[in-house]
């Protein structure tokens, strides 16, 4: 899978954000798009829509570098429910994976990955919303990130948006994917709807985007929307 | 009195003492002691029983030194330099004496410069440490076979002494094949080497650590631990070695042995990181009637050479990969943490196997791995695997326009899945190497519902393979 997204169209910066904020964010078919992102490697928090859609992992697999060793934590309802990583899907060479009994030693095990330097990111995936999982364990995390520099990507399934301590919240979707030029009835190019519904210093929004070979691209909406229809909205 | 099973009836295995002066022997028959005294109680014997204690004896016994060896029914401990941690060969003695003595059992124990000299002193002599008249021990002491003792006595010949007296030579010709009497002399005089067999060669990296009262309160073992530590990282240091596996004894009164040990992924001597690694499973340790020794072992180490660590805080990848794998593997358990390992197989189940990441080192890259090796199909790089499988895969109704065609609709988990786009099939045939000879192919198919969410399914057999009825249809992986 080749990494970086790009918007190829559709995207509209939500209503609430104030518009000067969304004048930075493009909205130009195909146009190279960077995604809104913090300054400096934090813990971002991704809610997948639905339990059995994977899509997330190819939202977030796009935007992890793999030149050093990637941690993957799944807790046993996540393995159960929506798989196990399975490595010839993933971009990534080098990777150890954690299968932890409940969220408690999920949470553990990326404590302890995010205070190491030498991985690229972790990546803890969470299902339904346990109890040790509150602020103060976000918190923790994101704090964490911050200091090693090592991004954490806390992923939860079928989980619900409560109090966080994640410096991005995402909610991720697939979406139709994009046409297959060999072959019409394919699937092609994966889509996603990205719903960026709460961050720091960054105005909140919601893209239908694809990824190209290096860069993220807004794409056109398969339902009937003017593109930024969203950016009349808001002015 | 004790007994085995003989050819003839009971024989007698052991006696007390007071079985002894109603005229009881080993080896004797039960029947003819009885005839001596009727009032003789015998037990049966338990050899395994008295095996096993005699083995944790051996275990124990690694408080006095670090090489200890089972030796039929007695335990031989090399004590070479040793001693003196013990005031003295006496007080080493006299400290094995009391604490076996404390526990319930009487020793003979026996310090001599040979294995053999030891055994015949603790067995024959009334001394603990090579006496001046060594030279007047039966020939029993000598440990030869029944037969050429006997032989031995009736030609006179009854005291080490005696025999030591002799030519060489002449005791050469007279005593040849198996039974040399000439070897079992030269054995207790050390000319001739006995080694222990069970001895490294290169003792272990070992710190011991030895309490004045026995400790019961839980937190000892890791106080212990916190202590013996810079004592094992030097010991490690000089030798220019990195633990790979570390085990703490904690040494009970009641001469048991409690041991927690921990394994890491590279060699190390970093103090707080082993530290920190065992101090959870020695907490876990049950002093039980408490503790009266410790040692901390390396019972593996590797070679890692001094380095220099660099004035400013600069952590090596490696090595830090490394500790984190130690710690989560501790917390964790091997089977939870492991790393993606490729394996030669088409199905998508087995193309992937996992190992434990302790003891296994990071896969190089694959594209310099291969490089050397057979041509690595690079197709499989473009089949595209999803990046996540079921573990098992799930069975699914499909709805299909045709049986060979694609699928159009299917359920899973009781939800409907309307299929807008499919691509396929990728056939993988099963492998009849491995498989019975009743598994059917797999076509599979990368479908994307209404909703955009793509999975992989895939359809086992074909309708009339003859191996089952219609095909069955099942998910396996789920795409990002």
């Amino acid at each position: 899978m080749a990494r970086g997204l790009s918007l190829v169209a559709g995207g509209a910066v939500s209503a609430q954000s104030r518009p000067a904020a969304s004048d930075r964010l493009p909205s130009g078919l195909g146009e190279r798009w960077l995604l809104p992102a913090p300054p400096s490697p934090t813990l971002a928090e991704l809610f997948a829509t639905h339990p059995r859609d994977g899509g997330w992992a190819g939202f977030l697999l796009a935007q992890i570098t793999t030149d050093k060793p990637l941690l993957w934590v799944q807790d046993r309802m996540a393995i159960l429910e929506s798989g196990r990583i399975h490595p010839p899907g993933l971009p990534c060479p080098e990777l150890i994976h954690v299968e932890a009994r409940d969220a408690k030693d999920a949470l553990w095990a990326m404590e302890e990955g995010v205070r190491c330097a030498a991985l690229s990111a972790v990546i803890g995936e969470l299902w339904g919303d346990p109890k040790v999982l509150d602020f103060t364990a976000t918190r923790r995390l994101a704090v964490a990130a911050e200091r090693s520099g090592t991004p954490c990507w806390l992923v939860r399934l079928g989980g619900h948006p409560n109090l966080s301590g994640a410096r991005m919240r995402w909610r991720i979707g697939s979406a139709p994917s994009l046409v297959n030029s060999l072959d019409l009835r394919a699937p092609g190019t994966p889509a996603w709807d990205a719903e960026l519904f709460r961050a720091r210093g960054l105005p909140p929004g919601r893209w239908t985007i694809a990824h190209d070979s290096d860069r993220f691209h807004l794409v056109p909406g398969d339902r009937d929307r003017a593109l930024g229809e969203g950016q009349r909205r808001s002015a | 009195m004790l007994t085995v099973e003989g050819t003839h009836g009971p024989i007698i295995h052991a006696v007390t003492r007071a079985a002894g002066e109603r005229g009881a022997r080993a080896d004797a028959r039960l029947t003819d002691a009885r005839a001596l005294d009727p009032a003789l109680v015998a037990e049966p014997a338990d050899p395994d029983g008295d095996a096993a204690l005699v083995q944790r004896f051996a275990h124990w016994a690694g408080r006095w030194s670090p090489l200890v060896e089972v030796d039929g029914d007695g335990l031989r401990l090399d004590v070479a330099g040793v001693a003196h941690l013990f005031g003295g060969e006496d007080g080493l003695v006299r400290d094995i004496e009391r604490r076996f003595a404390r526990i319930g059992f009487t020793v003979r124990v026996a310090i001599a410069p040979t294995a053999a000299a030891a055994w015949a002193l603790a067995r024959f002599s009334p001394t603990a440490v090579m006496p001046d008249n060594f030279a007047l021990l039966p020939v029993h002491a000598l440990r030869l076979d029944p037969d050429t003792v006997r032989t031995l006595e009736r030609l006179g010949l009854k005291t080490i002494g005696a025999l030591l007296d002799l030519p060489r030579l002449a005791l050469a010709r007279r005593f040849r094949g198996g039974e040399d009497v000439v070897d079992a002399l030269d054995r207790v005089v050390g000319r001739k080497p006995e080694p222990l067999t069970a001895a490294p060669t290169d003792p272990p990296p070992r710190a011991l650590l030895k309490l004045e009262e026995p400790a019961t309160h839980p937190e000892a073992p890791v106080q212990a631990l916190e202590r013996l530590m810079p004592g094992l990282v030097h010991q490690l240091q000089e030798r220019q070695l990195g633990a790979r596996r570390l085990s703490l004894s904690g040494y009970r009164v009641d001469g048991s042995v409690a041991v927690a040990s921990v394994a890491t992924a590279i060699p190390s001597r970093e103090p707080k990181h082993l530290a920190r690694l065992l101090a959870d499973k020695a907490a876990e340790l049950n002093p039980e009637f408490g503790f009266d020794a410790f040692a901390l072992t390396a019972d593996w180490a590797e070679s890692l050479a001094s380095a220099q660590d660099s004035l400013v805080e600069e952590p090596s990848g490696e090595r830090e990969m490394a500790r984190l794998i130690d710690r989560l593997t501790v917390k964790l358990g091997p089977r939870a943490v492991r790393r993606p390992r490729e394996e030669e197989s088409h199905l998508p189940e087995r193309a992937s196997g996992w190992v434990a990441a302790i003891g296994s080192s990071l896969q190089a890259h694959p594209s310099t791995s291969s490089s050397g090796s057979l041509p690595q199909p690079e197709a499989r790089e473009e089949l595209s695997r999803p990046p996540r499988l079921l573990d098992r895969p799930e069975a699914i109704a499909v709805i299909y326009a045709t049986p060979e065609g694609l699928p159009r609709r299917f359920v899973w988990r009781r939800a409907v899945h309307d299929i807008t786009r499919a691509e396929g099939p990728e056939r993988i045939a099963p492998e009849w190497w491995r498989q019975p000879s009743t598994s059917r192919l797999r076509d599979y198919y990368r479908v994307e519902d209404a909703d955009g969410r793509r999975y992989w399914i895939y359809r086992e057999g074909l309708a009339g393979d003859g191996r089952g009825g219609a095909p069955n249809w099942f998910i396996h992986g789920l795409f990002g």
